[in-house]
């Protein structure tokens, strides 16, 4: 696509989510929804291209390919217990979905309410416990709102920097949580007491709008920079390689 | 050595009260035949162990279950299972909720008899406030370190689903993932195994690292073609989604529930074949009733 059309709402969030591994080298670019499983494979095929990337199950493809296109052709395996595996040995940076997140980076996607009678049964902890503590984590939310963002997550399934830190510096020296990706904005924990920091809102966005959306206070450091436009390549690898059918825009509407 | 065996038998050797693991993963490879026999059977009291899909919906659904030990429980390509959603939300089961990892290092412990797998998946988690007994041990090493001592994930019977078995109870599977179905056999006191195919010994033609199953840990085996609808069952075999949409919409709404009950559920598993192919039947006829409209 040749003077490309404006980028949409989610065309800027596959490229902050691509963001997310920058600087990575060669480990599994882990990804759960639409932007973030686009933003790995984008990732790969400019700036970070030693990352590994499958075709959503248990293949690592040799190169990236559309969503939900088969494998083609492939460099290595990853069954479920290789990657159980590959958690613990690190090598990976997994970008996970929350429904509950607080201001420390504490996440829940196990229940609402209480745990023992929870008001509404979500998936379980799955492997949030276990990506957090042994891997670098980032989040992928799709839909920015107080509802997510909470004084207090009912469940931790994933652990914050307080948690961590709690646990001492050995147990917590793999625990690291780089970016929280929403609709509206980009957020980080670059803070001397390691709470939430806005660090860009996505053009269109007014900083007003994140604070309103957001349950509890977030650091804000003087102006906030706008999240970076994708560059006509960018655009073109998302509309024609990577995302031809556009479910991006089933994710995130403009 | 395993026995052929039928749907009725393995099932009729399994009592109340027992702890099951389940092999799969959400809504893959799962031995539903099996799992539908049991919903149809006396048992009660089950604990099932299982990185759980509409195996654990369905067996909370017939009131089989005390305990569910798992991750997660979903249907993968719609998120949440809704009839374990509700014997949550409504406190008919309970639950002991380990992390993924957690749960494979507690089989590998069942697996190779040890009592417990040290882990740092766990800390700092609410696991380790929602899992009653669970404890922490620390490096006996200069590091010190303090890790999550998972229990041994032993069952008294494991239930998996294969794509292939000889009649020796030797199993293969053909898709590119073997989830955790080998460590819960060997995790189990005894197992058994259905499968989409049977052949003679010495007719499991394949790579040999695709023979996941040994005969060593499988006390009967049985043949059950679309055993594993209507989750995913390798090459050739995807998921029914379409149906997967109808047990889920029925699920979330008791009287489209006790419907879908009274069709597919009522009868054998060859009356659960057939009440699926004539509802897909139906389904075409429905699709090309709504083409002649246009």
């Amino acid at each position: 696509m040749s003077g490309s059309s404006a980028a949409t709402r989610a065309e800027i969030c596959v490229v902050a989510c691509a963001e997310a591994w920058r600087g990575d080298g060669e480990v599994l670019a882990a990804a759960m929804g639409t932007c973030s499983v686009l933003g790995a494979r984008l990732a790969r095929l400019t700036f970070e291209p030693d990352l590994l990337t499958t075709d959503g199950g248990a293949l690592l493809t040799a190169e990236p390919v559309a969503l939900g296109a088969p494998a083609g052709a492939v460099e290595g395996w990853l069954p479920f217990r290789e990657h159980l595996w590959l958690v613990q040995n690190g090598r990976r940076h997994v970008m996970m979905g929350a429904s509950q997140i607080d201001r420390h980076g504490n996440t829940n996607i196990s229940a609402i309410g209480d745990w023992a009678r929870p008001k509404s049964q979500l998936l379980g902890v799955r492997g949030a416990p276990g990506n957090t503590i042994a891997n670098p984590t980032s989040y992928w939310i799709p839909r920015h709102s107080t509802r997510v963002f909470v004084p207090e997550v009912d469940v931790v399934s994933g652990v914050g920097f307080d948690r961590a830190a709690a646990l001492g510096p050995r147990a917590s020296r793999f625990h690291g949580l780089r970016r929280v990706v929403t609709d509206l904005a980009v957020l980080d924990f670059g803070t001397p007491d390691r709470s939430m920091r806005l660090v860009s809102v996505h053009p269109g966005v007014e900083v007003e709008r994140v604070v309103a959306a957001t349950g509890f206070e977030l650091v804000i450091e003087g102006e906030v920079s706008e999240t970076r436009q994708p560059s006509d390549e960018e655009l073109r690898l998302i509309r024609e390689v990577l995302d031809p059918k556009g479910l991006r825009g089933r994710e995130v509407r403009a | 050595m395993g026995a052929v065996m039928s749907i009725e038998e393995i099932v009729g050797s399994l009592d109340s009260g027992m702890t099951i693991g389940i092999g799969g993963w959400g809504s893959r490879r799962k031995p539903m035949a099996l799992v539908r026999a049991i919903c149809r059977s006396p048992l009660t009291g089950l604990t099932v162990v299982s990185y759980g899909g509409p195996d654990v919906g369905l067996l909370c659904a017939a009131g089989k279950v005390r305990r569910v030990i798992a991750p997660f429980v979903t249907l993968d390509s719609i998120a949440l299972e809704p009839h374990f959603r509700a014997a949550r939300q409504s406190g008919a089961v309970e639950f002991t909720e380990y992390d993924e990892g957690m749960f494979m290092f507690g089989l590998l412990a069942g697996a190779h008899r040890l009592p417990f797998l040290p882990t740092r998946a766990g800390l700092g988690s609410d696991v380790m406030r929602v899992v009653p007994g669970l404890r922490t041990v620390r490096s006996p090493y200069e590091d010190g370190e303090e890790l999550v001592a998972v229990p041994a994930l032993t069952t008294d019977a494991a239930l998996v689903h294969l794509d292939l078995a000889d009649t020796r109870g030797n199993g293969r599977y053909l898709g590119p993932d073997p989830y955790m179905d080998d460590l819960f056999v060997k995790a189990a006191g005894r197992a058994y195994l259905s499968c989409e195919r049977m052949v003679e010994p010495g007719e499991l033609d394949g790579p040999p690292q695709t023979l996941l199953v040994s005969r060593m840990h499988v006390t009967g085996v049985v043949e059950t073609p679309a055993g594993g609808h209507f989750t995913d069952r390798g090459p050739g075999h995807e998921r029914d989604e379409a149906f997967q949409r109808h047990y889920a919409a029925s699920a979330a709404d008791p009287k489209a529930w006790a419907a879908f009950a009274d069709r597919f559920l009522s009868g054998d598993e060859a009356a659960y074949q057939e009440a699926v192919r004539r509802w897909h039947e139906q389904d075409r006829d429905r699709d090309h009733d709504r083409e002649e409209a246009r």
